[in-house]
């Protein structure tokens, strides 16, 4: 079901399908027996939620993306998809927030119980190809494979279980930066359909046999190649709109080469320490387990929960904190997420979504602190880092 | 620690809402009094049984000097003493006297000043006697106080998460106010144990857990500028129900003229 074959995707253009008919999609999904997902604006953002019928997909609405800034405007046409991005990745769907791995029962005797996760597919609309990059970031984590020995039962049954509807960009953010990581905006692999947002249709591809299985129960019209080069233009030129690029240029020396670069303590003088860019990127994967007990000591909980390497907790290891200022939390971030994960999965951490940029509540911009730390001694200029208001 | 828990309640400035939080466990309290004798705790039985208590659970700042003899005491017949809400640990509402001139107050105030014995600040019971574990919020959160007392009774270190309100936001799928509204939320600086519950509702969290256990209090309060906040408001939200705990005490600072 998954667009994981080994090789090249099988890419396809399938034809038409008229924005008027998308509802058609969500039904034959929901015929199918999948739990479908989609945008939905909530809160002044948009997120992922349940879906029945297309006319709840926000219409018209565009993010105004901006380091520690989001703001959904009306573009005024009736289109479904410029919004870009929200705060969530396909992460949450993959790699559950906190769920209980376990049970333990006390009763005479102990008894321990495993839990699985519920079997549902899940069909989700309006994937990015950076979300997509995420996912395939990601299953190098969780999956039995190259860099893992075990498969985690409870990532890999919900991976075999999602149906993914991408979405190829046709407008990017001002935070975006895939191209320059090269995972979009156009989605090459990882997905079952594929839309391309045009005037009033979407042209529609497959990228697995679940996907052309879907597609066959469509009202698709036939693509000519007019539309195929609109399309193509469309993401090319969103391609181009990308104003923020990531010089990933021997980033591994670079970075581990600079442990004691003054610009850790620049950026720890505007750090929070919140964890919000941990948690919004599609491929952070830290957690911490602990085992929650009832009241009456009968029973208890193994629960797994999204941790961030900004939580003090995580770096408390063996009786000694070894990551105790905000500096050290924030280089164990960076370090890893661009450097040290490609010793580690073979591929960078980052793939270019700009959440980490948007939703740092102070609007920090690693390309920002990556450039002062490639930028020559001479050339480097403080950040003011004391309260305006003293003047 | 064996045989049943000998547990106290005691209480000392504040407005009881941490005690009633105990009380409003309700069925798992009957549950908690089948596994723990409760030796003492005064808002809910007045019959009170004298010292040695495995743990001690104290609400309230210590505001008189009659309270700075009675924790001792308190210290000197606990095992383990766990301060309960923002009164016991950070000094509470009530520390916002400490930035002014106490004798001042009571002279304004009461009739008969002479009859008051206040001490000029109101503070945790931190800054007298040791404290071994420290449950936040005005008031504490009920999941939070069952959490710590099933692992008193299994014996285990209780678990206090001191991370941000951030991470409970975005587990749950809360949309940020601060990033996407503009609002000055003080989450990121704030500690977990709430279940992010102004956030939830769209609402600026305005720190009644405390302080994040190393966050950047001077860093948001430059953001809160940048929204349109003056200095005078970053350090009213800064100076409030916890004003007096330490990261909150110099974030406010900062920003005082």
């Amino acid at each position: 079901m998954l667009g994981t074959a080994k090789g090249e995707p099988v890419m396809s253009v399938a034809g038409l399908l008229k924005r008027d008919q998308l509802d058609v999609l969500i039904q034959t999904l929901r015929a199918r027996g999948y739990r479908v997902v989609g945008p939905r604006a909530k809160s002044g953002a948009i997120v992922y939620d349940e879906v029945s019928r297309a006319d709840e997909l926000p219409v018209g609405l565009v993010s105004v993306q901006e380091p520690g800034r989001y703001r959904l405007e009306d573009s005024g046409n009736g289109r479904l998809f410029d919004y870009v991005h929200g705060p969530e990745s396909l992460k949450r769907f993959l790699f559950a927030p906190q769920e209980t791995l376990w049970t333990v029962e006390q009763n005479g005797e102990v008894r321990f119980k495993e839990t699985l996760p519920e079997i549902r597919p899940l069909a989700v609309i309006g994937a990015r190809a950076c979300d997509l990059a995420g996912v395939s970031v990601q299953d190098r984590t969780f999956l039995k494979g190259r860099y893992n020995d075990f498969s985690d039962p409870y990532y890999a049954t919900r991976r075999e279980n999602l149906f993914i509807v991408a979405v190829h960009c046709t407008r990017s953010a001002a935070t975006c930066f895939c191209a320059s990581m090269n995972t979009g905006p156009r989605a090459r692999e990882g997905y079952d359909i594929a839309l391309t947002e045009l005037e009033d249709a979407f042209l529609v591809g497959a990228g697995s046999a679940a996907g052309e299985a879907v597609l066959a129960d469509l009202p698709l019209q036939p693509a000519h190649e007019g539309e195929i080069t609109q399309a193509a233009q469309a993401i090319d030129a969103a391609a181009r709109s990308q104003t923020r690029r990531l010089d990933t240029e021997n980033i591994q020396a670079l970075l581990f080469n600079n442990l004691e670069h003054p610009r850790w303590d620049d950026v720890a003088e505007r750090c929070l320490s919140c964890g919000n860019c941990t948690l919004v990127c599609p491929t952070c994967f830290c957690h911490r387990e602990t085992d929650v007990a009832s009241l009456d000591g009968k029973e208890s909980g193994h629960q797994r929960q999204w941790d961030s390497c900004f939580t003090l907790e995580h770096g408390y290891l063996h009786g000694a904190q070894i990551r105790p200022q905000i500096r050290h939390r924030y280089r164990q971030w960076l370090t890893h997420k661009l450097a040290a994960w490609i010793e580690q999965f073979g591929v960078s951490g980052c793939v270019g979504c700009g959440r980490c940029i948007t939703w740092c509540p102070t609007g920090i911009d690693l390309i920002e602190e990556v450039n002062a730390i490639r930028l020559p001694a001479a050339l480097r200029r403080r950040h003011g880092a004391q309260p305006e208001a003293k003047t | 620690m064996t045989g049943r828990l000998r547990i106290a309640v005691h209480k000392f400035a504040s407005c009881d809402g941490c005690q009633i939080q105990f009380l409003n466990l309700e069925q798992d309290l009957l549950t908690l009094a089948s596994r723990a004798e409760i030796a003492h705790f005064t808002e809910a039985s007045s019959v009170t049984q004298p010292g040695p208590y495995d743990v001690s659970f104290v609400e309230g700042s210590i505001s008189t000097s009659a309270d700075l003899q009675r924790i001792r005491e308190i210290r000197a017949a606990s095992r383990l003493l766990i301060t309960i809400g923002a009164c016991a640990t950070a000094g509470g509402l009530q520390a916002l006297r400490n930035w002014k001139d106490h004798d001042e107050f009571v002279r304004a105030i009461y009739a008969r000043p002479e009859y008051i014995d206040s001490l000029a600040r109101s503070t945790p019971v931190s800054e007298h006697v040791k404290v071994d574990a420290e449950l936040w919020g005005c008031p504490i959160d009920q999941r939070q106080l069952k959490r710590v007392l099933s692992d008193l009774l299994a014996r285990v270190a209780p678990r206090i998460p001191g991370e941000s309100v951030c991470l409970e936001c975005k587990r749950a799928g809360h949309v940020c106010v601060l990033v996407a509204k503009g609002e000055p939320c003080l989450g990121p600086v704030t500690r977990t144990g709430c279940g992010a519950l102004c956030p939830r509702y769209e609402r600026d969290c305005y720190g009644c857990f405390g302080p994040q256990e190393d966050g950047n209090t001077l860093a948001l309060g430059r953001r809160f500028r940048e929204l349109g906040l003056s200095d005078e408001d970053v350090v009213r939200r800064l100076r409030f129900i916890n004003g007096w705990a330490p990261a909150f005490r110099a974030g406010a600072q900062a920003w005082e003229k």
